[in-house]
């Protein structure tokens, strides 16, 4: 399932950061950041339940990014 | 600025009155230290929690741990010996006011960008009762009317049932001329409407319109990394531990040889405080922050000129294009194929076009529709059975009892009928009834205005060779390559050779270029696939070419080509005058730092001055020069 957020970050590596971390959380099987349109792009694995994928992806980020933000 | 922004300015401000007062207030030794530290936790305190949780995240090596170690050793210096903790305090406030700019200048230009391409509407309207009631858009069903003011946006794709007006589509093409539109045109969602009121039913669903699919591009681009940007992340992994490990033996090795080997005093906190100064100007941000912001900046510009990038890594390919390979029907020709004549009939000409429109009525090509178009009736599906296509080669057909085949010269070959060949230069659809040669019907595509100039742009821009291919016929391939100047031909071809000849192109290009396709999506998406970079054209109807294609022309002008390939080539040369400048000008900061010859305050000014100008060096790609 493919789903779009607004995110908030500030440098256009930190986003490349985020992207990273998120794919590596579980339920989650590619996230896509653009950073011009400030929108990430995730897709949740079926089955999944998306606020608690949503969550621990953005604890995820907040570790290498502190002052991001995901509207989810 | 936003609020953020906003926070860190008040933070710098402060920063600097205070270093000023400070520098008034006559105090020594802990008392000194302690008011010299309320500036610096102001201005740095989030840079060492950074820095510490980072440590605790494993991710230990960043641009905060470099600022970290810096200025606490600076501080540490300072206690020991000098006094002087302005330096510590300068470095990060300097620091700050570099990231501050640079965060500035992005978000400016980022809103610029998704300003433009924020073409969402909001709603729609919908009559019910005499009243527009605004609705959600993607409430309103296939065939529903929808009205649309003056200067409101055009929520879904649609016919105009009425009302007149021009319409704005420069968010979806580029193009800044208004067009024209009444009753009877097709509308495209994301347009505005500038002058008139218009009914529009709409065709399609609103998830389904041409802004959504647009927009889902947009969202979706740069999911795919070039390889610069790929450099930069491994660089940054080793870069900084090897610069860590530098200062280290920098802070240790000098003082140990002098005292031990050479017998001269150690001078600890001299050679501490180069370590600290190199470990300032070694910080990587300059580059980690250009580089992805360029190729952001660029696929932003791109998309904003109606040019959309899937990704960093198909501008890379783009910029090193040297063979542009071009569909010819509907990307270099108008698509739009008419009835120029019929000839050699041995019927009137009436008759023998019934014949064809029926054979052809179930066919959706291209050059069936023309012939369906000069019939001028709705043909009697009831009177052809048992068509077949014949793929690459036409139709066969049983109508009113008579056979029918209808298509090029291969298949009357295949059919073993004798064809009459045309003197003039198009497409030509034989037609045999009965086994029997009944004449042919001559069709022909007109050459886009636009084509000669693209290609003339393209070899300018230094593609050394073009190609067409086409399923025409040898001699209307060549008149129409002669006319545009280009290089190679590949005529006759089925849908599948299509593939084959592009295989053999790659084969035959040179190292470290790239071959481009340029298809309007119809039949091509293998194509689009296959080549290292797939340019789908116009291709706002077709979702599977909008899939296989790697960059989307918003609009049907092959003059884009060149315009991508030139903004490709720009954007890779910030790239690499980035890497080259911050890369240079680092390393010469990190000799005189190691010698003692720069100190902090310049290692920060080095530091701040080489992010600055690498950002503004950024974003400059965000223009796409026509």
């Amino acid at each position: 399932m493919k789903k779009t957020y607004s995110i908030e970050v500030d440098c256009a590596n930190c986003a490349l950061r985020m992207e990273d971390v998120i794919r590596k959380v579980d339920g989650i099987s590619d996230a896509v950041i653009n950073f011009m349109a400030q929108k990430l792009t995730v897709d949740i694995d079926d089955g999944q339940n998306e606020k608690a994928v949503m969550k621990q992806a953005l604890r995820s980020c907040r570790r290498v990014e502190r002052d991001c933000e995901i509207y989810f | 600025m936003n609020r953020k922004q906003k926070k860190m300015l008040f933070r710098i401000i402060i920063t600097a009155a205070l270093m000023v007062a400070l520098h008034f207030v006559p105090v020594s030794g802990y008392a000194r230290l302690a008011l010299y530290l309320i500036p610096y936790l102001i201005i740095g305190w989030d840079i060492l929690w950074k820095a510490v949780t980072g440590i605790f995240h494993r991710q230990v090596f960043d641009e905060n741990f470099l600022m970290a170690v810096a200025t606490v050793g600076a501080i540490i210096i300072a206690v020991t010996g000098s006094g002087d903790y302005v330096e510590a305090i300068a470095v990060m406030l300097f620091y700050q006011i570099g990231e501050l700019f640079q965060s500035c200048a992005v978000g400016k230009s980022r809103r610029s960008i998704s300003q433009l391409m924020d073409i969402r509407p909001d709603s729609a309207g919908i009559e019910s009762e005499g009243q527009i009631v605004q609705v959600d858009p993607s409430e309103v069903g296939v065939g529903s009317v929808i009205v649309v003011r003056p200067g409101e946006r055009i929520p879904i794709d649609g016919i105009i049932i009425e009302g007149e007006s021009s319409l704005d589509t420069s968010a979806l093409t580029g193009e800044s001329l208004p067009r024209s539109a009444k009753a009877g045109s097709e509308v495209l969602s994301g347009s505005i409407n500038l002058t008139g009121v218009l009914r529009i039913r709409t065709t399609r669903e609103f998830g389904q319109s041409t802004a959504s699919k647009i927009l889902d591009l947009v969202e979706n681009a740069g999911s795919r990394k070039s390889r610069s940007e790929a450099f930069i992340t491994r660089f940054a992994r080793v870069y900084t531990p090897a610069v860590c490990i530098g200062a280290l033996a920098l802070a240790v090795i000098p003082p140990v040889v002098r005292s031990a080997a050479l017998g001269l005093p150690a001078m600890w906190s001299d050679w501490i405080y180069r370590a600290l100064t190199f470990l300032v100007i070694s910080c990587p941000c300059a580059l980690v922050i250009s580089i992805p912001l360029t190729f952001f900046a660029a696929i932003g510009g791109a998309g904003r000129a109606g040019i959309l990038v899937k990704g960093s890594n198909y501008l890379e390919a783009l910029s090193r294009t040297d063979i542009a390979v071009f569909d010819k029907t509907g990307t270099l020709t108008e698509g739009s194929f008419e009835v120029a004549g019929i000839h050699h009939g041995t019927m009137d000409d009436e008759t023998l076009l019934y014949y064809a429109a029926h054979a052809e009525s179930s066919s959706s090509h291209p050059i069936a529709r023309s012939i369906l178009r000069a019939y001028g009736r709705q043909p009697d599906l009831s009177r052809s059975t048992d068509v077949r296509e014949i793929s690459g080669q036409g139709v066969t057909a049983f109508i009113d009892g008579r056979t029918v085949a209808a298509g090029n010269s291969r298949l009357m070959d295949s059919l073993g009928i004798s064809c009459q060949p045309c003197s003039s230069v198009g497409t030509v659809v034989h037609i045999a009834i009965d086994g029997e040669y009944s004449g042919h019907i001559l069709i022909s595509d007109r050459v886009k205005p636009e084509s000669p100039s693209a290609i003339a742009a393209l070899k300018a821009a230094g593609v050394s060779r073009t190609v067409m291919l086409t399923g025409d016929s040898d001699s209307a391939a060549r008149q129409i390559a002669g006319e545009l100047d280009i290089d190679e031909v590949a005529s006759q071809l089925l849908p599948g050779d299509k593939v084959d000849k592009v295989e053999a192109l790659l084969q035959s290009k040179r190292d470290k270029t790239a071959l481009a396709f340029v298809g309007d999506g119809i039949n091509d998406a293998p194509v689009l696939a296959r080549a290292d970079i797939g340019i789908a054209m116009g291709a706002l109807g077709s979702d599977a070419a909008i899939e296989a294609a790697d960059v989307v022309l918003m609009d049907d002008d092959p003059g884009k080509v060149s315009v991508a390939i030139r903004h490709a080539r720009r954007c890779m040369s910030i790239v690499y005058q980035n890497i080259a400048f911050a890369l240079g000008v680092k390393l010469i900061c990190l000799a005189l730092g190691a010698l003692g010859i720069t100190g902090m305050w310049m290692a920060i000014f080095a530091d701040v001055g080489v992010m600055i100008i690498a950002v503004l060096n950024a974003i400059r790609a965000l223009s796409v020069r026509k």
